[in-house]
């Protein structure tokens, strides 16, 4: 393929935690790498680069999905949470205050995709079961804690949320 | 990322003409790219051979889910989320909804899709063999025009099927039973005679595993004998099977006594081909396919 023909890279225009930005990036570039290197938002981690871990779990258009497997084409005019965009300035949401009272998270990898998991599993579920919980974090791993405090957080996020 | 990223293209057409068009045009050379849980897997690891990729991923005549008195009919990029939102299909298709519900994790449902995961070819995916438990047929589309072909001859060899270098997988469609009921869990069994359905995936973990065994079945019982009965596996062979002779067995034997069911686990071993890969041996997925036999018989 001769240079005049490599495709180009491609402008996309989307709104990441609620601000607009417009990057130019190459089409099957990854989401992730747009968001960690574009935009400096190096809270979404990359863990396999294959779908397989959730660390890289980002908000799209309501939806969570794994940005290493989002190709940067998919983001145009898209809606975009990060982890960044969890907290509304100093205060944290609900379901980050529970981690830190509940020892929710330890080397902190996992935990970008993992509140965020759990913040679109509150979304749609608001009084989940421990299947709920669970079903709605299977995509999200982690090495550290086993599990459970992580659970016992979420839960305990659910009954402040209910309080609120 | 093992891919050099840059000289990949993704284009977005500007609406379905469009695509069937550049596909017609340059028949091969552009591949379709929906969700991208597949093909992004594939280019991370280096090993995406294709380069020139359309972005169908928007057009809404692929999408949607539509209900007629004879057929449910579902766009190619319904996704697995959409599946399981899905009113009707959990009333009268709850195999798709499991299959749907245990494929990757939620993050992965909401992007992947029917048609993609079809067109992928895995013997190991989880939503075909439901789809050939409900006789399914595909809609495949061209600038030449469209075409109906029932899924159970889809699939011709390993990673090989009836789908021309121009084609596109448009819809799927399922022919509605009257006596469809959702009974999917083993153990639960009404005493009426509905169409029992059951599913059951065999992997590593609830979640995020690739099957070692995928089995569905669906069967209409009258006093204790099998009068209609459909069963589909995956990861046994180098495609998704539907057990044809063991249909035909347990259609023709009368009661259900144990020596039948042994003699149905027979022709089911003739009739898989499974091997040993770095999932599992042959020699057991052998052995739980045809525990899934007897459980899904004991319905």
């Amino acid at each position: 393929m001769n240079m005049a023909e490599k495709p180009d890279k491609v402008r996309i225009a989307m709104r990441v935690n609620g601000r607009e930005h417009v990057v130019h990036a190459w089409p099957m570039a990854r989401l992730l790498d747009v968001l960690r290197e574009a935009l400096r938002l190096t809270g979404t981690k990359e863990g396999c680069g294959e779908g397989e871990c959730g660390a890289c779990a980002v908000l799209l258009d309501g939806a969570l999905v794994n940005s290493c497997l989002v190709p940067a084409v998919h983001a145009e005019g898209a809606s975009i949470t990060t982890i960044e965009g969890v907290a509304r300035g100093d205060e944290l949401s609900a379901v980050q205050q529970a981690f830190l009272e509940h020892g929710g998270a330890q080397c902190g990898i996992c935990t970008p995709g993992m509140v965020l998991a759990a913040v679109n599993l509150l979304e749609k579920c608001p009084n989940p079961t421990d299947a709920d919980i669970r079903a709605g974090l299977a995509g999200n791993l982690c090495r550290c804690t086993g599990y459970m405090k992580i659970f016992e957080s979420v839960l305990a996020a659910c009954k402040t949320q209910k309080e609120l | 990322m093992r891919s050099f990223v840059p000289q990949f293209e993704l284009v977005t057409p500007r609406n379905l003409a469009d695509s069937l068009a550049r596909m017609s045009a340059e028949p091969g050379v552009w591949r379709p790219f929906a969700g991208g849980t597949d093909l992004m897997v594939l280019l991370e690891a280096g090993k995406l051979a294709q380069q020139r990729f359309l972005n169908i991923w928007r057009l809404k005549e692929l999408h949607g889910i539509e209900a007629t008195r004879e057929h449910v009919t579902l766009g190619a990029l319904t996704t697995y989320t959409e599946v399981q939102r899905s009113e009707t299909l959990q009333q009268e298709f709850p195999l798709l909804c499991r299959a749907a519900a245990e494929t990757g994790s939620v993050a992965t449902q909401n992007r992947g899709t029917l048609g993609g995961n079809i067109a992928n070819a895995s013997p190991a995916a989880d939503s075909p063999p439901a789809l050939l438990v409900y006789d399914a047929e595909l809609q495949l589309i061209s600038a030449r025009g469209a075409r109906w072909v029932p899924y159970a001859q889809f699939h011709t060899g390993y990673k090989q099927m009836d789908l021309a270098l121009d084609e596109l997988i448009a819809r799927i469609r399922l022919p509605r039973r009257a006596d469809a009921t959702a009974h999917v869990a083993p153990g639960f069994s009404p005493a009426s005679s509905a169409w029992r359905q059951y599913y059951r995936k065999v992997g590593t973990r609830s979640a995020q595993a690739i099957s070692k065994v995928c089995f569905a079945g669906a069967a209409h019982r009258d006093n204790g004998r099998i009068a209609d009965v459909r069963i589909a596996l995956g990861s046994v062979a180098p495609t998704v099977v539907r057990c044809v002779k063991t249909e035909e067995f347990l259609r023709a034997t009368g009661a259900l006594t144990p020596a039948a069911v042994q003699k149905a686990q027979e022709i089911l071993a003739g009739e898989i081909a499974p091997i040993d890969d770095f999932r599992s041996t042959a020699k057991y997925r052998r052995r739980v396919a045809q525990n899934l036999l007897a459980e899904f018989l004991q319905l």
